[in-house]
């Protein structure tokens, strides 16, 4: 019949398309962490259980599809009540419910339980980026999206690790027990890695803890997973996990480089970079960190995002166009750049928003000029 | 005509046999089966709206990258999607079955309070065009997800915000006074002798649904009401600055959003019982049970909102509360589907479209209820939260559960609306079509959620391209088969082979018992109940 | 033939609701552009906002209009009676459901977020890191951001006011009562005095505001405290005002000589109205202001 032969080209599609999918997994992993593995075993019990009881159920089903059918020319029972089955099938669903609930509950009591420490770190979200806080040492750093905008566009082959790369991952000791502040500055986000079965939200304003302790060197990703706005999708976790020792030097290295950096800063307040070079590091810090709020081409999303180009503050307002770069706006998207971006990047992306699409305002913004707002502030 | 449902009033100059004919007639109606109708094509048509947007969503998903629409538009698609689906669609459809069918089922002559019913359903139209045209506004429209979680819905959200709040101010107002003219009706006009134990599950599970539909209904407004305080007039409900907490907002929408889900399924309980114990020629099996799960899930739906929410970092005792409460649900659901299979165990089975739409609906339903349950132990949710996984659980309960009940209802007494049997083979079409698709649609959805895609992206990592590219075509495939349905009902309100006053062997129940198409005013006089 | 609704009133048709869901519209609409206008100067969205209420107050007189002809004229029976006072309930089932929702974020705001602002629970470390120089207490006069308010006493116009709605509702039910038993003139004025209770509240109520925006820095963005202050008794405010309304109609419809022993739904229903309000405000008084 010609049903028959619809409902087979179906099938024929069913089977024929997943069998030329590649390499995604299509359970869910083990994770490399204790936790992760006591996780997994669990969605296997509980999977287990469920295809048994959907087994019988089903079955029980089939076997009367099949069995008492009219076409039989069975004649209908009239039965349609048993206390002794009902009660039954209340109380065994109930029995397994239980065997579930216990192990359930170790391992999230297990899961819960951040005490003994030996490293915290704080992870605050803001839209949308990661920024890391090493708790106890003298470092800390964001983390962007690494993947090119011409790659989303499809302009470029896209990568191997295609919107699951950052420009600085967080880098973590192995073999020890690592604890996560998680917060955010502006909506809320979720730290998630997969592989240590994290994730927790980052509310703004509190403060949630989670922990991992992972053995094996390696690069864990993962991405957000709270819908936070536009570019919530763009918005990946990278954990890279180093043996101890190596951990240190990283560390060390990381710290030294971040006073380096300082000093340099201060180095630079003396010193006057030419337009071609302000431009040339102000697109690039635009195109990087302000684009996908007030667009490559300045000109914002109407409603949402304002835009830059014939901004009365951007053309007029130099100190507010400072200000505003620097320390964000209380209670919009707008996020103070202050601590993301060195007092150059700074300098260059203000001289190029001021001097980009039409704004041609001609005035040059040097690092000293950025210091001096930033002075102001405190 | 002796009756006063008939009477004309001395003030009213025209005679209602002659009732205004048109426009006019579908404006002004208090008739529950006209207004049965309009729910039901309302519902029809928002579904083709919300389904066009999950077309958009899945042609963007259709290849990693973005290619036809800005990350922007796409959270507003999924978005409205959500809103459409859920307020739009099955809750209309379920409210347009309730106004067609339970005075029938239980003998009244209408609905209680039929001018309120009309006007339960004409704010609805309008409520869905502010939502609808807040898409076209300047930054565009809601963007927040269907759980508008505070603070990405008020300090950070568009200026459509606005009409957002009030637009779903007014679906509350719709729902409630819609789900009040049900209880009411259910309780003070039943024919003498329907006794309560009597009453078909449909109506059993309406009258549950209504009212955890008049608890739940004004706290979204409540929540909403929050939502635009904080973000115009500077209140600080969900903003730590100011002592407030925005899983504050989380705790009070699910409290709301939890019975909700099952507002969208105890009605479908009630049709499927309804339709197997008709095409198995067998009573349904564990009737007292049947009332008793119902009740139970209702109840208990009551006390697990905080499952959606095991990653915001409630305090370890609050996990297990909640993750024990959600299990436990797991029980009375239980008891309903083991006794429809129980109904069907030595009957003697017909498999009618549908019968055909409530058997797919046991079984993918449950299928859906197992991912629930998954879902509901908290240290594994943690991997499963805010990934794909979720998203092929509440489609499994959603399309394949109340979407489908709504298609095996509307099988089932389209016969007893138009009075023309409908196009058997469209009909099967429709059925095996939908059923193939909305597996390839939604089943490979787990695979992705435990891979690790998380849900609300326009764009994902390679390694989901190829199993992304199979539940486009599912769904694109899903889509298409809905028009089927289209057909079918247009076919079968233009003509066709007449259809007898029980047209299904099988049936059983009062709504039988009226000609097909039923006559516009039935039961002036109750009638006898045995 | 049986008893049970052969005079069950359909009516045939009704332009109400349409004319209300237009009204509906208009408000959302206009509510809606309003608030999204207030940083701005002009604007048209209250004009449409004015326009929906006015079609709605238009639509309930005209629909209310209908009921009471109706009812008057004997179209009614008993079992329409009940169905009017079934949905009554549910319809006062729901609002308080609505009160609930920001009884609920009171009840969170004092017993859980502020706590753990100030470091309660697992939140030692929101505490330490974000909000060192928070201190939790409630009712919550300084916040974490720093800002600072002060608290509404219980003494004073909210004790009064709560006396003045106690006295309201036993007015009330002395007036219902006085219906009962046909004493027309005991009715008029106990619901004469009703009226005048609950307009002397409002006028209070907007005392207390002026009050507490004026004197005490206590305003709608005063922190949660101040939020669920105002919100609670505001809309709380709104309902006696609603009431208010209903009774002034009733007290026409009384004037006029409607309602009986046995014909009284709206009165019913009027004074159930209030009697919720006045439970409503009970709750507001021991949790918002002694508490
Ligand atoms: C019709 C709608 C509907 C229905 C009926 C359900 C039913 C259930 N849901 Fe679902 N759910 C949704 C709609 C629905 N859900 C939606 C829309 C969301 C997402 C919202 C969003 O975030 O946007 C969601 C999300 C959701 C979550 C949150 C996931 C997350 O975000 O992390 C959880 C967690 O506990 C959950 C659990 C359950 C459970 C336990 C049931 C149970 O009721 C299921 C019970 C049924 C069975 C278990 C099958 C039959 C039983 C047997 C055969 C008996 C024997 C079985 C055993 C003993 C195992 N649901
Ligand atoms: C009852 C509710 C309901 C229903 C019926 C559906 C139906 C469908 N939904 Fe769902 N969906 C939700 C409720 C529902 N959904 C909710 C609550 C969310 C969460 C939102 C959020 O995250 O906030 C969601 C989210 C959601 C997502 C996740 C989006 C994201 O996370 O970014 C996706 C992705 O595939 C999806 C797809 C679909 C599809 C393909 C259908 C199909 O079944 C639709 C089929 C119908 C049609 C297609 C219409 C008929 C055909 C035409 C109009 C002709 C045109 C046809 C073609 C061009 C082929 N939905
Ligand atoms: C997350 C989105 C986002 C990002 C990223 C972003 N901005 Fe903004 N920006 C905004 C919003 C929203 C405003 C409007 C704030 C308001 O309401 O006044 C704004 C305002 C501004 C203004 C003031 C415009 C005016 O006319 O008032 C300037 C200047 C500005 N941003 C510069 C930048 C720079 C430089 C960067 C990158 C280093 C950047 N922005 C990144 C969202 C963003
Ligand atoms: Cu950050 Cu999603
Ligand atoms: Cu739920």
């Amino acid at each position: 019949m010609d049903l028959k032969k619809i409902g087979l080209c179906w099938l024929a599609a069913l089977v024929t398309i997943p069998s030329q999918a590649k390499d995604m997994p299509l359970n869910l992993s083990q994770g490399v962490t204790d936790i992760s593995g006591q996780v997994y075993d669990l969605h296997m019990t509980i999977f287990y259980i469920c295809c048994i009881i959907g087994f019988i159920v089903f079955g029980a089903m089939f076997y009367s599809i099949v069995r008492h059918r009219k076409s039989r020319g069975v004649k209908p029972a009239n039965f349609h009540e048993s206390t002794k089955v009902e009660i039954l099938w209340t109380a065994i669903p109930f029995m397994i419910l239980i065997g579930m609930a216990i192990p359930a509950t170790k391992t999230l009591i297990a899961m819960e339980n951040s005490d003994d420490a030996e490293l915290t770190i704080q992870v605050t979200g803001s839209q949308w980026k990661w920024h890391y806080k090493y708790f106890e040492h003298d470092l800390e750093f964001y983390s962007v999206l690494a993947t090119p905008k011409k790659q989303i566009e499809n302009k470029l082959a896209k990568g191997e690790n295609y919107l699951l790369e950052v420009d600085r991952p967080l880098v973590i000791p192995t073999n020890t027990k690592v604890r996560f502040l998680m917060t955010s500055d502006d909506v809320i986000h979720s730290w998630w890695v997969p592989e240590f079965a994290v994730k927790k939200d980052a509310n703004p304003g509190f403060i949630n803890e989670a922990w991992t302790n992972v053995p094996k060197p390696g690069i864990y990703r993962g991405q957000c997973a709270e819908l936070c706005g536009k570019d919530h999708g763009f918005m990946p976790v990278v954990v890279i996990a180093k043996e101890q020792a190596e951990f240190d030097a990283w560390l060390a290295e990381q710290v030294a480089k971040q006073q380096a950096r300082e000093a340099e800063e201060q180095r630079l307040l003396a010193m006057q970079l030419s337009e071609q070079e302000l431009m040339d590091l102000g697109k690039r810090t635009y195109d990087q960190f302000c684009s996908a709020c007030h667009q490559p081409n300045g000109q914002g999303l109407p409603g949402m995002f304002p835009a830059l180009a014939g901004s009365e503050m951007v053309t007029q307002d130099r100190q507010g166009h400072i200000d505003i770069v620097l320390h964000g706006k209380a209670g919009t998207a707008m996020a103070g750049y202050g601590k993301q971006l060195s007092l150059k990047e700074l300098a260059a992306v203000v001289t190029y928003e001021r001097n980009a699409w039409g704004n041609n305002t001609g005035e040059l913004i040097q690092a000293a000029d950025v210091q001096a707002r930033k002075n102001a502030a405190d | 005509m002796s009756s006063v449902t008939d009477q004309t009033l001395d003030h009213d100059s025209h005679d209602h046999h002659h009732a205004p004919k048109g426009l006019m007639r579908w404006l002004l109606t208090t008739n529950h089966k006209d207004i049965g109708t309009l729910y039901l094509i309302f519902a029809f048509t928002m579904f083709l709206v919300g389904g066009a947007m999950a077309m958009v969503i899945r042609a963007e998903l259709f290849q990693p990258g973005l290619q036809l629409v800005e990350p922007n538009f796409f959270n507003q698609m999924t978005t409205v999607h959500g809103l459409i689906m859920v307020f739009g669609a099955v809750m209309p459809a379920f409210t347009g079955l309730a106004n067609w069918m339970i005075p029938m089922m239980i003998g009244a002559p209408d609905m209680a309070l039929p001018r309120m019913n009309n006007w339960s359903f004409w704010i609805l139209p309008f409520a869905f065009a502010i939502l609808l045209a807040s898409l076209f506004m300047e930054g565009g429209g809601p963007a927040f997800g269907w759980t508008f979680y505070a603070p990405l819905s008020t300090t950070y959200s568009n200026d459509s915000t606005a009409l957002f709040v009030f637009a779903v101010h007014i679906m509350g107002i719709s729902s409630i006074m819609g789900a009040i003219n049900v209880i009411v009706t259910i309780v003070n006009l039943r024919a003498p002798g329907m006794t309560w134990m009597k009453l078909p599950l449909f109506v059993w599970t309406w009258l549950i649904t209504a009212f955890l539909l008049i608890a739940v209904m004004p706290v979204l407004a409540g929540v909403v009401t929050m939502v635009l305080t904080d973000k115009y007039f500077g209140t600080s409900f969900f903003d730590a600055a100011g002592g407030g907490d925005p899983v504050m907002f989380q705790h009070i929408f699910w409290f709301f959003g939890h019975p909700e889900v099952y507002i969208m399924i105890l009605p479908s309980f009630g049709i499927v019982s309804a339709i197997i114990p008709a095409f198995a020629r067998k009573p349904l099996f564990g009737y007292a049970s049947m009332v008793y799960a119902t009740a139970s899930i209702a109840g208990l739906s009551f006390i697990v909102w905080a499952h959606h929410m095991f990653t915001t970092g409630m305090p370890l005792f609050g996990e297990l509360f909640f993750m024990y409460c959600t299990m436990l649900i797991a029980v009375p659901t239980g008891v309903k589907v083991f006794n429809w299979v129980a109904t069907m165990w030595r009957g003697a089975m017909t498999f009618e479209v549908p019968m055909l739409f409530a058997l797919a609906f046991v079984i993918l339903f449950t299928i859906g209820g197992f991912s629930g349950l998954m879902l509901a132990i908290t240290p594994v949710d943690f991997q499963y939260h805010d990934t794909y996984f979720v998203v092929a659980h509440f489609h499994y309960v959603l399309v394949s559960g109340a979407i489908f009940s709504i298609y095996a209802a509307a099988y089932y007494w389209l016969p007893k609306w138009t009075g023309y049997m409908f196009d058997e083979f469209l009909a099967k079409a429709h059925f095996w079509c939908s059923l193939i698709s909305v597996n390839i649609l939604f089943f490979p959805m787990h695979f992705l959620g435990l891979a690790g895609m998380p849900r609300r992206i326009p764009d994902y990592a390679l390694q989901f391209a190829d199993v992304n590219q199979i539940v486009s075509i599912g769904g694109f495939a899903f889509g298409l088969s809905q028009l089927i349905f289209l057909a079918v009902i247009v076919k079968a309100a233009r003509g066709g082979e007449k259809a007898e006053a029980k047209p299904w062997e099988g049936a059983e129940g009062l709504e039988w018992t009226v000609p097909s198409p039923a006559p516009y005013h039935t039961f002036e006089t109750p009638p006898v109940i045995k | 033939m049986s008893q049970q609704y052969q005079k069950y009133y359909v009516p045939a048709q009704s332009p109400w609701p349409i004319v209300g869901a237009i009204a509906l519209f208009l408000i959302a609409v206009g509510a809606g552009t309003s608030v999204q206008q207030m940083s701005q100067e002009g604007g048209s969205g209250h004009w449409i906002l004015l326009a929906g209420a006015t079609l709605l107050i238009i639509m309930l007189i005209g629909w209310f209009g209908n009921v009471i002809h109706e009812s008057m004229s004997g179209l009614y029976s008993e079992q329409m009676d009940r169905s009017f006072r079934q949905g009554m309930s549910w319809f006062i089932f729901s609002e308080v459901m609505f009160f609930a929702a920001f009884f609920g974020a009171l009840f969170y705001a004092r017993m859980i977020a502020v706590p753990w602002l100030g470091g309660a629970g697992n939140n030692e470390m929101t505490h330490a890191v974000l909000w060192p120089e928070f201190s939790a207490h409630w009712p919550l006069i300084k916040m974490p951001d720093g800002g600072e308010t002060q608290a509404m006493g219980w003494s004073g116009l909210p004790l009064y006011n709560t006396i003045i709605l106690l006295i309201s509702s036993i007015t009330l039910h002395v007036a219902h009562v006085s219906l009962e038993q046909g004493k027309r003139t005991a009715l008029t004025a106990w619901l004469l005095i009703t009226i005048l209770l609950g307009v002397g509240f409002l006028f209070l109520q907007v005392e207390e505001y002026i009050h507490a925006y004026v004197e005490m820095g206590l305003t709608l963005d005063a922190g949660v405290y101040g939020n669920t202050f105002f919100l609670l008794t505001g809309f709380h405010g709104m309902h006696v005002t609603l009431g208010t309304i209903i009774l002034i109609v009733l007290f026409g419809r009384v004037i006029k000589g409607h309602f009986s022993k046995d014909q009284q739904f709206a009165f019913m229903a009027g004074s159930w109205y209030w009697h919720f309000v006045d439970v409503v405000w009970l709750c507001l008084f021991v949790f918002v202001y002694v508490l």
